[in-house]
C-alpha cells in the first residue's frame, strides 16, 4: 500500500488566493483525515467556494500547497476517487436523469458494466427513482439539487465536496442529506462540507472550521469548540446605550428584547441579571444553555470584528 | 469512449434534442421548395418573340442565380455557427453546468475540442446535405450542374467552420451574447473588406486591394466565400470575367481563379491557431 492509500484526504500548507487586490483565502493550512465529516464554516464571501475550487483545480492557487488523497491538487487521475456537488448546481435540462448520471459515469470515468448498478444505486440514495426517466428541465430546484448530489456520489469516491447541499431542500429534504452524509462517513469517505446552515453543520460534522475573510479563525472537533455556556435573556426597556453598558459580559447577539451572551460561564448570571435590573431593564427570562454553534460562530465573528 | 467524442456527442444531441436540427431542416426544405420552382420558372422565360431562352443562356442565368441562393445558405450557416458558437462554453460556465464536469478527470482541452467537433459535424453535414438538397433541385428543374460541386461544399462548409471556430474562441472568455455579436460582426466587416479589396482591384489601387488580402488574413471567411464561387462559376463567365480584366474582378459575387494554395495552407495554419488560442484560453480560465 503506497502512502497515498493512507495520506489525508485533504492536506493544505498556506493555500492562498487573491483575485487582483483582493484576497479571497489567505494562507489556509488544515488537514482532513480519511472518512471525516469536516465542516467548513463561514458568513457569505468568506471564501469557503473559492477553498472548494482552489483544492479542485477550478482555480489556480496564488501561493501555497495542497494534496487530496495524497497527491497534488489538479491531479488527473485523483479526480476519478473525488465527488462534488457545486453550490451552483446545473445540469442539462434536455438529458433525464439517468442519462445525466451515465454522463458522470463516462466522465468519471467508471466502466460501463457498473454504471446500471451505480446509477440505480445513486438514485434511490437521494429519492430519485421514480423520476429516473423524466428531463431535468421538468426538475424543481430541490430535485435538481439530489440530482446533483447522486451525480457527486456514482463510483463511490473516497472525497466529497458538498458546497451548500441542501440550499434547495425542504426540511425532509435537509434530513435525508444528513443521513447520507453519515452513511458516506460510515463507509470511510471523507465529506468536505461546505455550508453556513450552522445547525446542519453541528448534527453532522466531526470537525469544523471557522473561515472569515479569507482566515481560518477557529477549529477543531465540536467538543473543542462549543466548550462554554450561552446565556439567553429576555428583557425590556434597554435602549442601545444601555445595552452598551453589558459588553463586559462578552459577546451580545441582539435580537431586540432577546439578548444572547454567546460565552459566559454561568457563575456570571447573577451579577448579569443585577446589572440589567440597575440600568433599568426588566429581566422575564433567563435561561442558561450549552454553547451551540451559533453560538460560537456568532462569538468568533464578533472577536474577529474586534 | 474519450472525453472528446463524449463533448461532441453531447453537442449533438443538444442541438438534436432542442430541435434546432428539426429547424434547420424544415427551413431548409421550404427554401429548397421555393428555389427549385423559382429556378424551373426559368426554363419557362418566352422572349418577345415567343420562344424559350435557349439552353445556354439558361445555364448562365442559372449559374448566377445559385451563386445568389448559396450566398444565402453561407450566410445561414455562418449566422448559426456563430449564434450556437458563441455561448457554446461560456453559459456552461455561467451557469454551472461545467463545474461538476471539470471536476471529473477532464481536461479542458477534451471540453474545447470535444464542443469544436460537435459543432463542426453538424456544420459540415448541414453544408453537405443542403447543398445536396439543392444543387438536386436545380439540376431537376433547369438541368445545370456547377462545374466543381464538391469542392463548393468544402469552401461553404469551412465558411461555417471558421465562424464556428472564432465564436468557440471568444467563448471561452466573453458571454455568450457578445461573443457572438463580435463574431457576427467580425463575419460582416471581413466581407465589406473583400469587397473593398475587389474595388482596388477594379481601380488598381494596392492600399485598398491590401484591406482585402489583410481581412482574408485575419478571417479567411471572405476568401472561403470566393473558393465557393469559383466552384459555381461556368467555364463562359470565367472567360468573360478574364477578357474583362481588373474589372471583372471587382465583384463579391464572383471568381476569376480558385483561392491559391498560400491562402489555403494559411487557412489550415488559421483553423490550428484559433483551436490552439481556445484551448490555451480556457485553460488558464478561473472558473
Amino acid at each position: 500500500m503506497g502512502a497515498a492509500a493512507t495520506a489525508p484526504a485533504i492536506h493544505t500548507v498556506d493555500l492562498t488566493k487573491r483575485f487582483g487586490s483582493t484576497i479571497a483565502l489567505a494562507g489556509l493550512s488544515m488537514t482532513v483525515p480519511r472518512g471525516e465529516i469536516f465542516g467548513f464554516l463561514g458568513p457569505n464571501g468568506a471564501g469557503k467556494t473559492t477553498s472548494v475550487k482552489l483544492l479542485l483545480g477550478l482555480l489556480r492557487p496564488s501561493s501555497g500547497e495542497a494534496w487530496l488523497l495524497g497527491e497534488r491538487i489538479g491531479d488527473l487521475e485523483t479526480r476519478r476517487r473525488i465527488g462534488y456537488l457545486p453550490e451552483l448546481f446545473r445540469y442539462q435540462g434536455w438529458l433525464d436523469a439517468r442519462e445525466v448520471l451515465a454522463l458522470h459515469c463516462e466522465l468519471a470515468p467508471l466502466p460501463r458494466s457498473t454504471w446500471k448498478e451505480e446509477i440505480k444505486s445513486a438514485l434511490n440514495t437521494v429519492g430519485l427513482s421514480d423520476r429516473a426517466d423524466d428531463r431535468v428541465s421538468t426538475f424543481s430546484k430541490g430535485m435538481q439539487q439530489r440530482l446533483g448530489l447522486a451525480a457527486a456520489l456514482v463510483g463511490k469516491p473516497e472525497l466529497v465536496f458538498l458546497d451548500e447541499p441542501t440550499s434547495a431542500l425542504d426540511p425532509v429534504g435537509r434530513h435525508d442529506v444528513r443521513e447520507i452524509i453519515r452513511g458516506l462517513s460510515a463507509r470511510g469517505t471523507a465529506v468536505f462540507l461546505n455550508s453556513h446552515l450552522l445547525s446542519e453543520v453541528e448534527q453532522v460534522c466531526d470537525r469544523v472550521a471557522v473561515v472569515d475573510h479569507g482566515r481560518v479563525i477557529a477549529s477543531g472537533t465540536m467538543d473543542e469548540l462549543l466548550s462554554g455556556t450561552a446565556v439567553r435573556v429576555r428583557v425590556s426597556g434597554l435602549d442601545q446605550a444601555a445595552k452598551a453598558k453589558l459588553a463586559a459580559f462578552g459577546p451580545i447577539d441582539d435580537e431586540g428584547e432577546q439578548l444572547t451572551f454567546t460565552k459566559l460561564d454561568i457563575e456570571r448570571v447573577p451579577e448579569l441579571v443585577s446589572t440589567i435590573v440597575a440600568i433599568g431593564g426588566r429581566v422575564y427570562e433567563v435561561a442558561p444553555r450549552h454553547q451551540t454553534l451559533e453560538d460560537r460562530f456568532l462569538q468568533l465573528l464578533h472577536e474577529e470584528e474586534a | 469512449m474519450s472525453p472528446v467524442f463524449v463533448f461532441a456527442r453531447l453537442t449533438v444531441q443538444e442541438a438534436s434534442r432542442r430541435r434546432l436540427l428539426l429547424a434547420l431542416v424544415i427551413l431548409t426544405l421550404l427554401v429548397v421548395g421555393f428555389s427549385a420552382w423559382g429556378f424551373n420558372k426559368i426554363t419557362t422565360v418566352t422572349r418577345s418573340d415567343g420562344t424559350v431562352l435557349p439552353a445556354q443562356q439558361v445555364t448562365l442565368i442559372s449559374s448566377q442565380l445559385l451563386i445568389v441562393v448559396t450566398f444565402m445558405y453561407s450566410g445561414v450557416l455562418a449566422l448559426s455557427a456563430a449564434v450556437v458558437a458563441g455561448p457554446l462554453i461560456s453559459s456552461e460556465v455561467e451557469s454551472g453546468l461545467l463545474l461538476s464536469e471539470l471536476a471529473r478527470p477532464v481536461r479542458r482541452s477534451e471540453v474545447v475540442i470535444g464542443k469544436w467537433l460537435g459543432l463542426a459535424i453538424l456544420v459540415t453535414a448541414y453544408a453537405a446535405g443542403s447543398a445536396f438538397l439543392e444543387l438536386t433541385a436545380v439540376d431537376w428543374a433547369t438541368g445545370y450542374v456547377p462545374p466543381h460541386p464538391i469542392e463548393l461544399v468544402i469552401y461553404v462548409a469551412a465558411e461555417g467552420l471558421a465562424l464556428l471556430s472564432l465564436g468557440l474562441l471568444l467563448s471561452t472568455r466573453l458571454s455568450g451574447i457578445t461573443g457572438g455579436v463580435i463574431a457576427l460582426v467580425a463575419w460582416l466587416m471581413a466581407w465589406i473588406a473583400g469587397v473593398v479589396g475587389d474595388i482596388g482591384t477594379g481601380l488598381q489601387n494596392s492600399a485598398l486591394q491590401n484591406v482585402g488580402t489583410i481581412s482574408h488574413l485575419l478571417l479567411p471567411t471572405d476568401g472561403l466565400w470566393r473558393g465557393a464561387v469559383y466552384a459555381m462559376e461556368p467555364d463562359v463567365i470565367l472567360a468573360t470575367l478574364r477578357a474583362a480584366g481588373t474589372a471583372g474582378r471587382a465583384n463579391p459575387f464572383s471568381a476569376v481563379d480558385p483561392p491559391p494554395t498560400a491562402f489555403l495552407t494559411w487557412v489550415v495554419v488559421w483553423f490550428a491557431l484559433m483551436l490552439t488560442l481556445s484551448v490555451w484560453s480556457f485553460r488558464t480560465r478561473e472558473i
